[in-house]
């Protein structure tokens, strides 16, 4: 993958929004992939942990608000347990998801799901998704 | 022992196996569980954004529904409800300024809320309160040869500040197992996640987390699965037919609630089990084994 990393990118101030949204200082992570080993979405992800943690200290906006990763992530706090410095990247993965939620850009789309579907599962499946991925 | 409950939304709906089974085993046990009168949503999921206060609303007008009546611990069985409702307390307790905040959203309550309610797991009031000794004394039916493979999934474990055990070799549920006379078998996967709510809309996923966890417990010769989270409960349980269809040598595994097989091991019957709720049916793999 080939990476263009611009000065106004770094500078934009994305860096800091994520960080003080998630209260997370990103630049403790050194990079180890632990985070990425254990995440059990990481099969199903375009980009993993390590690597949105990366993106995140350069300011790739873009790359990171246009990842399929963050809505694929549960927030099952495995990576958060296991980070050796301390990092919580559930907290990172959620702020990207607020960027998007608070311009009002839904990931779930509730009407389309089939009444068998609203039926079968479980209220706290609903309400679970509805508040990682909706407005 | 008198405990302030509270059930959450899904033990009223699709999991009135585990509350059923739950009043009934605590109720052998000697608790009381008073159920709040009045209780809303928990929230389901924990904010993890740093500036989302108000979403620690909900979680803590059930807490302050505890005080109200009188009481400073509260009990509850749902992994997800436990979970929330515990950051939410551990929260507000760790930021002063935040619980002001959020004591002064909420004028109309007649108490303000100061962080003197215990969040309690089902699980932690019988380990540390009653005891795993004296819960093997009220066995009846030992639940001799049955195999368990003891699944915690992600919320009674993690994050470590909130879980009830070890967050990465959790031993609790395989002490309950012991005490109730069965076998807790060696389980890889007791603390992988099974895909939560991507169950909406990305069911295939949690298809294949269903095919590697309970493979993995049939691996290690698991007659059932015992979880506590009804969201566990329905992807272990409910997608064994997608399961199946992505993965044609998946061969299923009925999924109980620990608390069901305390009631069944208390002397608890079907109407305490309430095995009507589940889609692969443990009925056949009990009476198979003289437990019911």
């Amino acid at each position: 993958m080939t990476l263009r990393i611009s000065r106004s990118q770094v500078q934009s101030g994305f860096t800091a929004r994520v960080q003080r949204l998630a209260d997370q200082n990103l630049m403790a992570c050194y990079q180890c992939g632990k985070c990425s080993a254990g995440c059990p979405m990481a099969a199903y992800m375009d980009i993993l942990p390590n690597q949105m943690i990366r993106l995140a200290q350069l300011g790739q906006e873009e790359t990171l608000l246009n990842a399929e990763a963050i809505w694929l992530c549960v927030s099952c706090m495995t990576c958060n347990t296991r980070c050796p410095k301390g990092v919580r990247i559930a907290e990172l993965i959620e702020s990207l998801r607020q960027v998007r939620l608070r311009a009002r850009q839904d990931h779930l789309q509730v009407d389309r799901l089939s009444p068998e579907t609203l039926q079968a599962v479980p209220p706290i499946a609903l309400i679970g998704s509805m508040r990682k991925f909706t407005s | 022992m008198k405990l302030s409950y509270y059930p959450g939304c899904t033990l009223k709906n699709h999991a009135r196996n585990f509350e059923d089974s739950t009043l009934f085993a605590m109720g052998r046990l000697g608790v009381e569980a008073v159920e709040l009168k009045r209780w809303n949503c928990c929230g389901t999921v924990y904010s993890l954004s740093a500036d989302d206060l108000m979403r620690q609303v909900a979680p803590i007008r059930n807490l302050l529904r505890a005080r109200e009546s009188g009481h400073d611990r509260l009990m509850t069985g749902c992994a997800m409800c436990f979970n929330t409702l515990k950051r939410a307390n551990n929260r507000v307790r760790s930021r002063p300024e935040d619980l002001e905040r959020m004591n002064a959203f909420m004028y109309d309550e007649p108490l303000d809320y100061r962080g003197d309610v215990d969040v309690l797991h089902v699980l932690e009031v019988v380990r540390d309160q009653i005891g795993f000794d004296a819960l093997r004394k009220q066995v009846v039916r030992p639940l001799e040869g049955l195999k368990v493979a003891c699944y915690y999934g992600c919320l009674l474990v993690r994050p470590r500040e909130v879980g009830i055990d070890d967050c990465e070799n959790p031993t609790l549920l395989e002490n309950l197992v012991t005490a109730l006379g069965g076998e807790p078998v060696d389980f890889s996967h007791k603390t992988e996640c099974c895909a939560a709510y991507q169950t909406l809309d990305k069911p295939e996923i949690v298809a294949d987390r269903t095919y590697q966890i309970l493979g993995a417990a049939r691996g290690q010769g698991a007659d059932l699965v015992a979880v506590s989270c009804p969201l566990c409960a329905f992807n272990l349980d409910q997608r064994q037919d997608l399961t199946l269809k992505r993965h044609p040598d998946f061969l299923g595994l009925p999924v109980m609630y620990f608390s069901q097989l305390m009631a069944l091991a208390l002397g608890g019957g079907e109407p305490e089990l309430r095995l009507d709720f589940h889609h692969n049916p443990p009925g056949p793999l009990l009476a198979g084994k003289g437990l019911l």
